[in-house]
């Protein structure tokens, strides 16, 4: 068999499950995948160039549409940079730390919901797909409590939050993670003994430790080839060398482990939120530098520095000094990091994002050359990308 | 025992009830089918925790007509490299054998007319039990010809996998029946319901006569394989919505569409009711033999029942597998079976 004839097939933009509008040039021999072309940028928006002409607190509301699906972590690797560029990060209050901890595990297991259900769904079990929304509609309530937005929560400032908890949340959150372990039994009891689940993504994306460091993979993905690194244990960030929990690490490099990898992280989460819900104590949650963080409205209407201080972020921005600055942040599907580079005006020079979903992507050829179309589906589903961050 | 109305003894009558048995089995066939849609809708809604349909009509009851309004009004697209004509035949070529399947599954028992027993059953074939599989495999040429004249690749791999999974499927299916030939020794539907009826091995009183009692494996191979052949959820590998598109059917529109959903429900319907027949005696039992309608509906809505409940819960077989689990698990179980029976047949 020489010469075997394949035929080409786009898989997107417009597919049902490309999770978005991810185009793949599957290069098909009968059902076989014989190679593997991903194409991006169909959801470009240029956010990395706009930055460039938006102060530091305009970029923010920026970052909520990188990953839709755990805004509150972009928000805090931006809010993290921009500190960083300030020399402010050790300025932040504690209960701006313990919230922005609190809502980050959040985020991720709402993150990790999303995955789980579309996998399902592309797999073929449509059930866990509606339980894991039900539950995730649960976050969603919070975030629109908390920041007045389902998705866009645009929450986190640099140098601390927007506005404080609403009254009665701690206990909305505490109940969730104390239900949270019993959902997770449930989509388990679905899915995990099934047999055909089992089938479906056991050996199936195989992706080996070199391969996965040799292609920048991060995240659940990286960790569930053997690979020990978190970047909230290994480079704390917010105060996350306080909490107690796992980092997940399973050496199965397959579907089949990184669908264990992430359901244990959602537990891990659960430990972490109910921590930081016992560490949270009353206080300040904005940092004391008057020049970046915004006054509190009745200083604006009451004092003449405040008014002053207003005036000036809102019309010019703050003006950190000349430099570059890197911080990647343990988003749910991997490291985002932001680079910025400050050349002292009230915007920043260039602005880079590094989204995980993006370089994970590149693994995706490397995991489906030569398997069937089918698993293709699978490997989409378990790198858990998602287009708002790959395309920025 | 009265004679058997046929054409020869009373020809006006012979033809009336011909023309009345085909007109309340095909309208009972049509608003099974219809409202096997809202129910698979509503059944799986309510396993996953939300209402389905309940906008049209009291608790969504009108939701198929609101269906089938909508569809008989959208464009009717035929794809500009499409070969027109099998494109145009090929849903009802789908179609038609889901209903004509029907024709041979009896209702209920003979009823004296005239002095002349009808049987409640459009035709009764000598050779039923062929006459089904015949037209279960013709329906796949519907698929393959959509696959095919729709000249788009996702159909064509839809129609590829359609071809690959009848040919394995249909031989284990036939090879379970067989087992069920070997022991009533006859291929008319009509008298395997008879000989199921009665008592369990005509000596123990509280369980009826039924193959599925004699024949579990058989029984469990053949919803199995009925499954795979109707391509229902965990093998509807045909039209797998998120490999596939929508597979064998992405090009179609339209009333064209519709008669791929209807035929998708009208097959379910047929394979409920042969598993019935065959395996769960059919009009007979559990409720008096005068109510055998009753009784064979009540059969076809609960193997329904458990094809939508399989829909909720599994996931999808991947393609090989598929293939793997139908040679190599399925056939050698259902010759073992097949020689098992034809053991005890001799030796009893």
């Amino acid at each position: 068999m020489a010469n075997v004839e394949t035929m080409t097939i786009n898989m997107g933009p417009q597919h049902p499950s490309t999770h978005g509008v991810l185009q793949l040039v599957l290069e098909l021999d009968g059902e076989t995948v014989v190679k593997a072309t991903p194409h991006v940028g169909f959801l470009h928006r240029g956010i990395e160039k706009l930055s460039e002409h938006r102060t530091y607190h305009q970029i923010l509301p920026l970052t909520d549409r990188l990953d839709y699906l755990a805004p509150m972590h972009n928000n805090l690797g931006y809010v993290l940079a921009v500190e960083k560029l300030l020399g402010l990060t050790d300025a932040i209050p504690e209960r701006a730390q313990v919230v922005r901890v609190l809502l980050a595990e959040l985020t991720r297991i709402k993150s990790h919901l999303v995955w789980l259900a579309c996998h399902a769904l592309d797999i073929g079990a449509m059930t866990v797909f509606i339980y894991c929304f039900r539950e995730r509609e649960h976050v969603m309530d919070m975030y629109e409590k908390i920041s007045g937005a389902r998705m866009t929560s645009n929450y986190f400032r640099v140098g601390g939050l927007s506005a404080d908890l609403p009254v009665g949340i701690e206990q909305e959150m505490r109940d969730f993670v104390n239900d949270m372990p019993k959902h997770i039994e449930t989509y388990e009891g679905l899915l995990t003994g099934n047999i055909i689940w089992q089938k479906r993504i056991k050996d199936v994306g195989v992706i080996s430790a070199e391969d996965a460091i040799d292609l920048g993979v991060t995240g659940p993905c990286l960790r569930s080839s053997g690979v020990d690194w978190d970047l909230r244990r290994d480079q704390p960030y917010s105060g996350y060398e306080n909490y107690d929990f796992k980092v997940i690490v399973d050496d199965g490099c397959d579907t089949w482990a990184r669908y264990h990898a992430r359901l244990n992280e959602m537990r891990e989460s659960c430990k972490i939120v109910h921590q930081a819900l016992d560490k949270l104590k009353p206080g300040p949650i904005l940092a004391d530098a008057p020049k970046v963080c915004l006054p509190p409205k009745q200083d604006v209407v009451n004092s003449i520095e405040g008014l002053i201080h207003q005036f000036k972020i809102i019309t010019e921005g703050f003006k950190p000094e000349e430099g570059e600055i890197y911080v990647g942040v343990e988003n749910p599907k991997g490291e985002v990091g932001f680079y910025i580079n400050s050349d002292g005006s009230a915007c920043p020079k260039r602005m880079k994002i590094r989204s995980a979903s993006f370089v994970n992507l590149q693994a995706l050829p490397k995991m489906c050359e030569g398997s069937l179309i089918a698993d293709v589906v699978a490997v989409i589903g378990t790198l858990d990308i998602v287009l708002g961050e790959i395309d920025r | 025992m009265t004679e058997m109305l046929s054409l020869s003894n009373n020809m006006p009558l012979f033809l009336g009830m011909m023309l009345l048995k085909l007109v309340v089995v095909f309208v009972v066939v049509i608003l099974i089918v219809a409202y096997a849609t809202w129910c698979e809708r509503k059944i799986i809604g309510h396993m996953q925790t939300r209402l389905g349909p309940m906008r049209t009509g009291w608790h969504g009851l009108l939701q198929p007509i609101a269906d089938g309004v909508k569809l008989f009004f959208k464009e009717d697209i035929i794809p500009a490299k499409a070969n027109v004509i099998p494109f145009l035949l090929a849903p009802m070529m789908i179609l038609v054998p889901a209903f004509i399947t029907i024709a041979v599954v009896p209702f209920g028992p003979d009823v004296t007319i005239a002095g002349l027993a009808v049987p409640q059953q459009i035709t009764d074939l000598n050779i039923g039990i062929l006459y089904v599989l015949a037209f279960a495999g013709l329906g796949v040429y519907g698929i393959v010809l959509a696959g095919w004249s729709s000249n788009s690749k996702y159909s064509l791999l839809g129609g590829v996998r359609a071809t690959a999974q009848m040919i394995s499927y249909e031989l284990a299916a036939g090879l379970t029946i067989i087992a069920v030939f070997m022991l009533s020794e006859t291929l008319s539907l009509r008298e395997i319901v008879a000989i199921q009826s009665g008592p369990l091995w005509g000596s123990i009183p509280f369980l009826p006569n039924w193959y599925v009692f004699t024949q579990p494996l058989a029984f469990c191979l053949f919803i199995i394989t009925g499954l795979a052949e109707i391509n229902r959820t965990p093998f509807d590998m045909p039209e797998a919505e998120s490999e596939l598109v929508s597979g064998f059917c992405t090009e179609y529109s339209s009333m064209k569409y519709a008669l791929f959903f209807m035929a998708e429900y009208a097959n379910m319907v047929v394979i409920a009711a042969i598993a019935a027949t065959l395996f769960l005696g059919g009009w007979y039992g559990p409720l008096p033999s005068s109510l055998g309608f009753a009784n064979i509906l009540m059969k076809i809505f609960a193997i329904m029942f458990f094809c939508i409940w399989l829909r909720a819960t599994l996931p999808r077989v991947r393609y090989d597998q598929l293939m793997r689990m139908g040679w190599k698990v399925l056939i050698p179980l259902a010759l073992i079976n097949v020689a098992v029976t034809a053991i005890v047949v001799v030796l009893t």
